[in-house]
């Protein structure tokens, strides 16, 4: 297997270093005699001292050179449907439908503009109130937003959602305090910062779920809520769900639900049917869209109806005319994105639901879980590689391995793994999260990938095993495979070798 | 039609034989021995009220007659304020559709990514070009909120709490830039404007600058389309006051006018939408972050952020994502900002776009529409019971047009007659009556206009 795989490499210059005066790549058309005789000299219409003197310095490239170039780096790249294997944990990295695509460059959707009159987006306006009802059935939750733009969006917009319950009730003021498990997101902590929230971190139970004497012994009238992943990010189900929920609850918090970990239960179980009050999901995930090689993605946060009154504006909402925005939210959290949220993307997981129905979603489930489980069974037979954190329990749609063992008798560590996989050509996954596992390999092959790349998975792990406990150089020297060998990220953090753009490389470092 | 009668095309293990071939290596002998610790009380015991499964076909037969209920129009929608119509070039449709691209994750392993960390790089270091900034971030979610992270982060440099912002600046911004300043219990207030020209009033500038002040807040062009062309004294007074300047920017006007970076701003944001990207109903949108590259300040930044390194052995160029201790998954409640998930692949198509379009393209671009918008203006405001603009200042692609008649009537008759016209600030700014915001851009050709102008003379009769 090893040496068979090689990633394109065609030492791509900058789109800047390609540059030659005169060229150009597109064409904007020319204005009408008509037009400029009207309009006069363009130095008369802009003021005097706002003419830009200095043009850009943008790239001089003709149209072939820069589709070459971008296509170049593309093949630089590694994507589920171009790739063979993207195991990365909390991602749910599934097969992104091609008809989904196909749909979404519909003129029909792409050429609207969020202000035009509503009369002329009735099509657009049903598809996103539609999915909103099709999220609150699969969720259990009764009303909701499509606003945030990705899933830490939607986590800022839930902890800005309690924020305005405890207002609303006069106790923000007290209630001042957010829980998250070690195990949680970084996003949690981080999102109840920003919405002005003090953080309360309790550790994890050695099977990796919430400890509920650390929870009892932290909640009180400084809670405001706690923000949970359920299955947790170790791909245990939390079982004491509901008994978490109503501690919570009895202190007088909210319990917010992260969505990240809801392809494993998909028909199976609802957090709304679990205690919790707020929920974002993620459709860049669990509903199949793209997610571009770092967003745009789509964070819809739903809710219980006592929270509804709360809910950013607009909404989409359907009237005896049609479908409308409303407005029409006095005690609204405001806005938390320009416009509607990320609409596209919503398509794709309108469309997504349409081909998987409810056996689908819940077939996807079944199968995210079997496939996590297989791979998890197989791997914790292979030496230096563990499954720590209550091995007897099955886990969900994924599994967090640890390469501690092999770290300690060879010196591979999980880094190591995670490039030598690259080299087979199989994408590594999420390493060393969470944090409460040493030399962590979290896991998430997602229900859409054949046995056939779980077995060349786990047999490429069994071969850098291997290697580790023979010839660790060959595993210690990985990638040779990609398109560029180790990085040095040191050297890119260093502020005296720190380098963020082109004009800060020609001041640093000369050139061009 | 409903039902999976075979195996579903997504999932290539849910074939009978797999499944039970699989379970009996496990030791299990059904799927319900991995959803045993699910307690019996949530589980949820009936099926998922949604439509489908359904084949290829009658889904697309289904979401394209859904998109054909909306409207469509004879010509571009007279439609800016934050999202414009804009044509996108073939190539960069082609670019962003690579699925290498299109479905690849966060770039968390860099050797296997350089494509997309290259990309983003580049992006990065053309809109630095674009705003005369050294330092740009790999993207926010949109205008909105790359506003509100500047705000925040403007607060945490100054250790200030208010933020100066213009009277007319979009009232959807402001609306984001209060949900992102509110938790950390900074203060938004707005500057008068001068009633003829628009632009910001200096002299209440100076009056509600204070050592409280973190930034001043400029919008350039303006919301109602007008060039803010006091921005040196602006940036004087906030600076003089030990405030930051913060300039947002519709970038498609950089082609022509003066970049922020020239006039001191020490952040820059705007909306990328117009640089390759489709208006997609207001999303995914592009939002731009820049600033200063002084150390303190990119050590605040929200966002990911790409640098330039190279290999291990020194041999090769590459790039990684850096500064990541910024970062929620590092620093996690102490991180500068909670972003995970961008908006990368509009930023690779903004790459592609201003790639193709060079510092030449840009600014024929920037002229025509120049062009175009004036020529609109001069028609429109020849038409009767119409002023067209109502303020005495420079504008670039949008402008201000008030009626006699009520916007709502005219929009109504221009829009029987399959033309959508300028959005009604009527809700938004009531003290400038019935006035509409038009846009004109490259879509719109002489004929468009002439179309919007003939109708406009129809309706108005």
């Amino acid at each position: 297997m090893m040496g068979r795989f090689r990633q394109a490499d065609w030492d791509e210059p900058l789109i800047f270093e390609l540059s030659r005066p005169g060229r150009v790549g597109f064409t904007p058309p020319k204005a009408e005699p008509e037009v400029s005789d009207a309009a006069g000299e363009i130095e008369e219409l802009v003021p005097q001292n706002m003419l830009r003197r200095e043009p850009p310095r943008l790239p001089e490239v003709s149209e072939v050179m820069v589709l070459r170039h971008y296509i170049h780096l593309s093949q630089m790249n590694y994507g589920v449907n171009s790739g063979a294997f993207y195991p990365l944990g909390s991602c749910t990295m599934k097969y992104n439908p091609v008809i989904n695509e196909v749909l979404a460059s519909n003129p029909g959707l792409t050429e609207l503009h969020p202000e035009q009159d509503e009369s002329t987006v009735q099509g657009v306006l049903e598809m996103m109130y539609q999915l909103k009802q099709w999220l609150l059935e699969i969720t259990g939750m009764d009303d909701g937003t499509l606003q945030p733009a990705a899933g830490a969006h939607g986590e800022f917009l839930g902890c800005l959602l309690i924020r305005a319950y405890h207002e609303d009730r006069g106790e923000i003021d007290v209630r001042r305090e957010i829980i998250v498990p070690d195990s949680a997101h970084g996003t949690n902590p981080a999102s109840a910062m920003m919405a002005g929230f003090r953080v309360v971190e309790i550790p994890s139970r050695e099977d990796g779920c919430v400890d509920l004497e650390a929870l009892r012994s932290v909640v009180g009238e400084h809670t405001a809520g706690m923000m949970l992943t359920n299955p947790n990010t170790l791909g245990i189900f939390e079982s004491d769900i509901v008994e978490i929920a109503s501690i919570i609850h009895d202190a007088g918090g909210l319990m917010y639900y992260d969505g990240a970990n809801l392809n494993a239960i998909l028909g199976r179980c609802r957090p709304g049917d679990m205690g919790f009050d707020i929920v974002h999901l993620n459709l860049h995930k669990t509903f199949s869209t793209p997610h571009g090689g770092g967003g745009p993605g789509s964070g819809p946060v739903l809710v219980k109806d006592f929270l509804s009154d709360f809910l950013p504006v607009p909404t989409v909402e359907r009237g005896e005319e049609g479908y409308y925005l409303s407005y029409d939210r006095p005690k609204t959290i405001g806005k938390i994105h320009g416009y509607y949220g990320n609409v596209n993307p919503m398509l794709k997981a309108y469309a997504y639901i349409l081909s998987m129905g409810p056996e689908g979603l819940r077939e996807a489930a079944e199968i995210s879980v079997l496939n996590a489980n297989y791979i998890a069974r197989k791997l914790m037979k292979v030496r230096g590689i563990t499954l720590p954190r209550a091995p007897e329990r099955p886990r969900k749609h994924e599994a967090v391995l640890s390469a501690s063992e092999m770290e300690r008798e060879t010196g591979v560590r999980t880094l190591n793994i995670a490039k030598a996989l690259l080299d087979r050509g199989l994408h590594a996954p999420t390493i060393y999260f969470p944090l409460i596992v040493p030399e962590a390999l979290m896991i998430e092959p997602t229900e859409t990938e054949p046995l056939e790349a779980l077995e060349a998975f786990i047999e490429a792990v069994k071969e850098i095993s291997e290697l580790a406990y023979t010839k660790p150089e060959k595993v210690l020297s990985a990638p040779r495979n990609t398109a560029v060998g180790r990085l040095d990220e040191a050297k890119a953090a260093h502020p005296r070798t720190l380098c963020l753009s082109w004009r800060m490389y020609r001041e640093r470092f000369g050139g061009d | 039609m409903e039902g999976l009668h075979m195996p579903h095309p997504y999932i290539p293990n849910s074939v009978a034989e797999i499944k039970e071939k699989m379970m009996e290596e496990m030791g299990i002998k059904s799927i319900e021995d991995l959803y045993a610790d699910i307690p019996v009380e949530v589980r949820f015991k009936r099926e998922l009220k949604v439509p489908g499964p359904y084949p290829e076909q009658e889904v697309k037969r289904r979401v394209e007659s859904l998109l054909g209920r909306n409207k469509r129009l004879r010509c571009p929608p007279f439609l800016g304020g934050g999202v414009w119509p804009h044509y996108v070039p073939a190539v960069v449709d082609e670019v962003v559709s690579r699925a290498e691209f299109l479905t690849s994750y966060t770039p968390y392993q860099p050797e296997i990514t350089q494509g997309m960390l290259q990309t983003l790089f580049e992006y990065q270091s053309l809109i630095c070009e674009l705003t005369g900034m050294e330092v740009a971030n790999s993207s926010m979610y949109d205008w909105a909120t790359a506003l509100g992270e500047a705000a925040r982060m403007a607060g945490r440099l100054t250790r200030r709490s208010t933020i100066l912002v213009p009277y007319l600046m979009s009232p959807n911004r402001l609306a984001v830039l209060r949900t992102y300043t509110e938790p950390v219990e900074m203060k938004v207030t707005q500057i008068d404007y001068d009633e003829a020209t628009g632009l910001i009033d200096l002299e209440d500038l100076k009056e509600k600058i204070n050592g409280e002040t973190a930034a001043v807040y400029v919008e350039n062009p303006s919301y109602l389309g007008f060039v803010e062309e006091n921005v040196d004294a602006i940036s004087e007074v906030a600076h003089d006051a030990g405030a930051l300047l913060i300039v947002g920017v519709d970038p498609i006007s950089l082609g022509l006018l003066r970049p922020p970076g020239d006039y001191g701003a020490d952040i820059v944001v705007g909306e990328g939408q117009p640089l390759g990207n489709h208006m997609n109903f207001g999303g995914p949108l592009l939002g731009i972050f820049a600033c200063r590259g002084d150390q303190r300040m990119i050590r605040q930044m929200p966002g990911r952020i790409i640098g330039m390194t190279t290999t291990v052995d020194g041999s090769e160029r590459g790039f990684v994502m850096t500064l990541q201790t910024r970062e929620q998954h590092i620093r996690r409640e102490r991180a500068t900002s909670n972003i995970c998930t961008n908006q990368a692949l509009c930023a690779v198509a903004a790459a592609v776009y201003l790639s193709l379009l060079g510092p030449n393209g840009l600014r024929e671009l920037a002229e025509l529409i120049t062009s175009r918008a004036h020529y609109a203006m001069r028609r429109i405001g020849e038409l009767t019971g119409v002023r067209a603009p109502i303020f005495s200042s420079y504008h670039f692609k949008e402008f201000t047009v008030s009626f006699e008649k009520s916007v709502e009537e005219v929009n109504r008759g221009l829009l029987a007659r399959g033309i959508h016209g300028g959005k009604s600030l009527i809700e938004e700014f009531p003290e400038l009556g019935e006035t509409a915001l038009y846009c004109v851009t490259e879509l719109h050709s002489k004929e468009d206009i002439d179309l919007l102008v003939s109708a406009l003379e129809e309706v108005l009769e």
